[in-house]
């Protein structure tokens, strides 16, 4: 996991996600489509 | 992970809300836009149609039209037409006053509109403390209006406070006997909710029955992934579980500006103007500002939290108007660790004022203080306002109810 | 015509039978590959990948859906891969079958 957080400015450090390489289908299932309720996006209304 | 696809930016908005007017018959003591009286500069018919081509040519799904109160633009209901007569699907947010039994018809046949009422409470006691005397009657009438015309899941959206968490069964069963969707949302210290935060926020015990009560409930109950803070508590809520805010989000205000998110209406959150050259496009593609929010954003002091996973540290706006640094926690974070960074800042500088301010003159809100707004609404149906006077309507006409025509 | 709920098991797509968008889909290309919005079940979905937006969009005009993948360059050691995910469409109602011609 994330031992390379390299700091770019003095406030900002780059978080890397987990190695989920898109390339690598033997784990990742349903990677190609990607369900989010219309409703699960922050918003008023 | 989705953020991936958000740093190049997205094509278009997916929840883009739009608020057509500050102009507003009510005072809700929380009113995240501050609204109240019309700012003369609000855009035009003709802009607005402009905007609805831009969105349009961008191919936005639908917009999430608010205000104020949107309703009372006498343009509402044309321009209502003209976006879904050109492929933009629109939901609008309400409190009712001009649901007619007849437009609560023309809403039935409509295929690509859907509609929301607000409600605050389950009982006029405790909703008409924060929206006004009558308010629950007049949201009551339209949420019947809507039943009775076959308009099938119109929305009840609720803002939750301390006052209301108790009431969510009776919510439930308010939208189960209109064969409507109950939403509940999160009150944000944003516009006029910044002087009553501190008082109406829920506790912390129950932000905890809220949390269980949405697991209970699945996907029966929405919330705008309002409580996407609350993951850490456990199992992540349905939702994009994170801000959105210049992502998948951001906000039209009525005079064009562009925010990054409709609880963040502040010029540290300004990202242009429709009206500039490029146009809303040229905003959303190219602001320095939403640039820099689609950048991947550092966790901070959140990230060696076990639940930073799931929270994200929570709310953006949530944590400026408090006054607390946008990479640390939330002021509602589950672990207490911005209860407790509220606390220890209690010495520093205030929290950035909310602005612009549209409320209404005549019944100022002043920080701290939460009363009634004194506001009596006539119950001659089938319109429960009666104007004694009808005021040249002029741009300056900052009157809310200017142009206002009573339908039968 | 809006898809009807299928009645598929779940995980087994068929690729060899005709399929079709839902005339309620909205489909908006983007960087990565698109964006899908069901207006009936106000459902989104994010494709991750160009040749599955080719695939999906040429669905109703190929006699099969192995053929759309074909034609949109997909390998066939990739073609589990790309089923699953019509199989995920296929089940909240993006797509479905077409009838007999």
């Amino acid at each position: 996991m994330a031992d390379n957080l390299t700091a770019e400015r003095a406030d900002k450090t780059v978080v890397t996600a987990p190695a989920d390489d898109f390339a690598d289908d033997a784990l990742a299932d349903d990677v190609l489509v990607e369900e989010v309720s219309i409703d699960g996006m922050c918003g008023v209304y | 992970m989705l953020t991936e696809q958000f740093e190049h930016g997205l094509a278009a908005p997916i929840c883009l809300t739009w608020e057509l007017t500050y102009a507003c018959n009510l005072s809700c003591v929380h009113c995240l836009s501050s609204s109240g009286r019309r700012d003369p500069r609000e855009l035009t018919t003709a802009e607005c149609q402009a905007v609805i081509d831009e969105l349009q040519r961008m191919q936005v799904f639908y917009v999430n039209i608010g205000g104020g109160e949107p309703t009372v633009r006498p343009d509402f209901w044309a321009l209502v037409d003209y976006a879904t007569g050109h492929d933009v699907g629109v939901k609008f947010s309400t409190n009712g006053v001009k649901i007619t039994p007849g437009i609560a018809r023309r809403l039935a046949g409509q295929d690509y509109v859907d509609v929301q009422i607000s409600l605050d409470g389950a009982t006029p006691e405790v909703n008409d403390a924060v929206r006004g005397r009558g308010s629950y009657e007049v949201a009551l009438r339209a949420m019947r209006n809507l039943a009775d015309a076959g308009v099938a899941g119109f929305k009840i959206s609720v803002v939750m406070t301390r006052h209301n968490i108790g009431q969510l069964e009776e919510f439930k069963a308010i939208a189960d006997r209109f064969g409507a969707q109950l939403r509940i949302t999160r009150l944000r210290p944003a516009g006029r909710g910044a002087g009553v935060w501190d008082e109406l926020h829920p506790t912390a015990g129950q932000q905890r029955e809220l949390y269980d009560w949405l697991v209970a409930h699945g996907t029966d109950v929405l919330t705008g992934d309002s409580f996407f803070h609350l993951s850490g508590y456990g199992s992540a809520l349905p939702g994009l579980g994170m801000c959105g805010a210049g992502r998948v989000v951001c906000l039209i205000d009525p005079v064009g500006d562009v925010y990054a998110c409709p609880f963040a209406i502040h010029p540290s959150f300004l990202a242009g103007n429709v009206r500039d050259p490029g146009g809303f496009a040229g905003v959303w593609q190219h602001s320095g500002l939403f640039r820099e929010l689609r950048h991947p954003q550092a966790g901070g002091a959140c990230e060696s939290c076990s639940a930073f996973g799931s929270c994200r540290g929570g709310c953006m706006a949530a944590k400026f108007f408090t006054g607390l640094p946008l990479d640390g926690p939330d002021p509602e974070c589950v672990k207490g660790h911005g209860g407790r960074a509220l606390a220890s800042d209690a010495a520093a500088a205030p929290a950035p004022r909310p602005s612009p301010d549209h409320s209404h003159r005549t019944a100022p809100h002043r920080a701290g203080e939460h009363r009634p707004v004194p506001l009596t609404l006539s119950r001659r149906p089938p319109v429960p306002l009666t104007l004694s006077r009808r005021a040249p309507v002029t741009a300056c006409n900052a009157d809310p109810l200017a142009g206002f025509v009573l339908e039968p | 015509m809006a898809c009807a709920a299928s009645t598929e098991p779940a995980g087994r797509f068929d690729l060899d039978a005709p399929w079709r968008l839902d005339a309620q889909v909205r489909v908006r290309p983007e960087a990565f590959g698109a964006l899908l919005y069901h207006f009936g079940t106000r459902q989104l979905s994010f494709l991750k990948s160009p040749a599955l937006v080719e695939v999906v969009r040429s669905l109703a005009a190929q006699p099969s859906a192995r053929a759309a993948c074909t034609a949109a360059g997909v390998p066939a050691g990739d073609l589990m891969r790309y089923a699953r995910a019509l199989q995920t469409l296929a089940a909240s109602q993006m797509i479905c079958k077409r009838d007999a011609a």
